[in-house]
């Protein structure tokens, strides 16, 4: 791409598909191993972390939606893990989510789409239970480097019941 | 003896006014009985008009373990049929919601007109015209009666009108429509989830205001300060009232029985910038307030026998799957033709609350999981259901009222429970 003269063409290239892949590699393992404060800085001020119900919806914010979390709603959902008020989150479901099948659907300079598969393992209480799902991302570059823009998960089953989730998916 | 047996010749044994037996919880033969005794005995819940608006919409449900479908025919009349061919027993729809114009069956072709009758047999021939008689061969179709809205099925014709079953409740219910703020009552989507416990732990805790400040607690830090001092209800001056036939009310904010009254009150600081936004777009004060009013919800809970929660801002439905697996879904409710913005304002606080990712329904769920795993000891032993007894008021009708904490509605579930088991 062209830049104007007077900038200097510093490290404008495209988010490329190993850059996206690292990054939300280290998402999943920081929700993983629990380091929500670091987790919650990987998100732009404006982000939505969201678990659709109804396939193929586009308007999530007039749907009823698994969750629908701007940055106040994630902090606390953190909090409500940390707090040891939550029955069903004391202790917190050991997790282990497996992120591959990955594909960038669009990419530039400064934000990319990114779209791939998610098996997350959960262990609590003896029960072993599993969530599958595409994950399809919204990344943006920062001075910080990648921050999430949104963050939609389509579990393959979310139109039936499902069991209670205590922590993030 | 088995518990079932006992039910039948020696009743005490098992359940008595203020409390019941572990085996209630436990025993695959009395889960097996309740499907029939009283699921395929009194009027079930099957949908609210608005989730079929249209003729030809339709949606499945169930009445008890027999799956059926929902239908409004050509002419808007609602049909409940049993969703099973009449050849094979084959299902006849397997999509959750949708529209059609018929019913045909996947495996031989019957096809079925919306309002049950038998049109179409391919090869008809294979058939003498008595051994294929169609006026005898329509689906199998339940009675359908509504109220307010609420459409229930039953297998009984000889029941009495749904008016009457629902007799007391029928006020709450009309209070409870209020929630439309001046607009019909819509249902805006649900959240489904499972608990690996018997139906009945969940059928109680809707009338279970002592365990909200505590398992409830991290939903009471989540939320402002003006919504925790309302949902401080044991403290609130609420009551738990008897409605008959196993229905009950809790009242968990007395000034948020009747959504038209007092609407004068201050608008609570959360719905502050949701009210600039209806004026923004042009509503009256009266229309703003009576619509925020109706964003918070109704300060109580309708427990209607056997599977139908009107609570608080939604929609609770109990799908009994076995003897130790229940099915919620929680209905989120809205103002059909209203604001978008009060409908979005609504869903994010059920998405808040309810659900599998919600900030109360995975630690009710837990709890109820526990009820379940802690009755596997102790067969013997009574479930303990005598909580506010000592504050027990009788009303003229024979039906009992107490306070917020008491467990005077699930007392009235099992009374009802009580009847139709222990024939």
């Amino acid at each position: 791409m062209n830049m104007t003269m007077t900038i200097p063409t510093t490290t404008a290239s495209t988010i490329t598909l190993a850059e996206a892949m690292e990054f939300v590699w280290t998402e999943a393992d920081l929700l993983d191993h629990a380091v929500y404060d670091e987790w919650l800085s990987l998100w732009t001020a404006d982000a939505r972390y969201i678990v659709p119900i109804e396939p193929g919806v586009t308007d999530f914010g007039n749907a009823v939606n698994y969750a629908y979390d701007d940055h106040e709603m994630r902090k606390k959902r953190v909090e409500r893990l940390l707090s040891g008020q939550s029955v069903s989150a004391s202790p917190v479901a050991r997790t282990v989510r497996s992120l591959s099948r990955f594909r960038m659907l669009k990419t530039s300079e400064t934000a990319c789409e990114l779209r791939c598969a998610q098996i997350i393992t959960e262990f609590r209480r003896g029960r072993e239970r599993t969530y599958t799902g595409d994950v399809v991302f919204e990344l943006v570059r920062s001075e910080s480097g990648l921050k999430i823009r949104r963050k939609v998960i389509w579990l393959i089953n979310s139109t039936e019941a499902l069991g209670g989730i205590g922590y993030i998916l | 003896m088995t518990s079932l047996a006992e039910l039948t010749s020696n009743p005490d044994e098992l359940i008595r006014q203020d409390r019941v037996r572990t085996p209630l919880y436990t025993d695959p033969a009395i889960f097996e009985a309740e499907m029939t005794k009283i699921f395929h005995n009194t009027w079930v819940w099957v949908a609210h008009v608005s989730e079929i608006p249209n003729n030809g919409d339709f949606k499945m449900a169930q009445v008890g373990l027999d799956p059926v479908i929902v239908v409004r025919d050509r002419k808007g009349e609602v049909h409940v049929h049993l969703n099973r061919c009449r050849h094979r027993a084959a299902t006849l729809c397997e999509v959750r919601k949708g529209k059609t114009s018929s019913f045909v069956c996947p495996y031989h072709g019957w096809g079925y007109s919306l309002d049950g009758k038998l049109r179409g047999v391919p090869y008809e021939n294979g058939y003498n015209e008595e051994q294929i008689d169609r006026s005898k061969l329509s689906l199998k179709s339940l009675r359908v009666e509504e109220y307010n809205g609420l459409l229930f099925a039953t297998f009984r014709d000889d029941i009495e009108p749904l008016a009457d079953f629902l007799g007391p409740a029928k006020k709450w219910i009309d209070l409870f429509m209020k929630q439309g703020g001046g607009y019909p009552v819509k249902t805006l989507g649900e959240h489904k989830f499972r608990f690996p416990g018997n139906w009945k732990i969940q059928l109680e805790n809707t009338t279970d205001a002592y365990h909200f400040p505590l398992v409830h607690k991290s939903f009471l830090t989540a939320v402002d300060k003006e919504t925790e001092q309302q949902l401080d209800m044991l403290n609130n001056g609420g009551f738990v009232e008897d409605l008959g036939n196993g229905h009950s009310v809790m009242v968990m904010i007395p000034e948020l029985i009747d959504l038209d009254d007092n609407l004068e009150a201050p608008i609570p600081e959360k719905f502050a910038d949701l009210a600039k936004e209806l004026a923004a777009e042009g509503y009256s004060d009266t229309e703003v307030r009576r619509i925020v009013r109706a964003v918070g919800g109704s300060g109580f809970n309708i427990n209607l026998f056997p599977n139908l929660a009107c609570s608080m801002a939604f929609f609770r439905v109990l799908q009994p799957v076995s003897v130790n697996e229940t099915e919620i879904r929680h209905i989120a409710i809205g103002m059909d033709g209203g604001p978008a913005a009060a409908n979005r304002a609504r869903i994010r606080l059920h998405e808040f609350f309810q659900g599998p990712m919600g900030f109360g329904s995975p630690d009710d769920a837990e709890v109820w999981d526990r009820v379940q795993h802690g009755a596997k000891g102790g067969e013997d032993m009574w479930i303990m259901l005598h909580r506010g007894l000592n504050k027990e008021e009788s009303l003229p009708d024979g039906r009992h009222r107490s306070d917020v904490s008491a467990e005077t509605g699930m007392r009235a579930a099992y009374d009802q429970w009580k009847r139709m088991m222990a024939v």
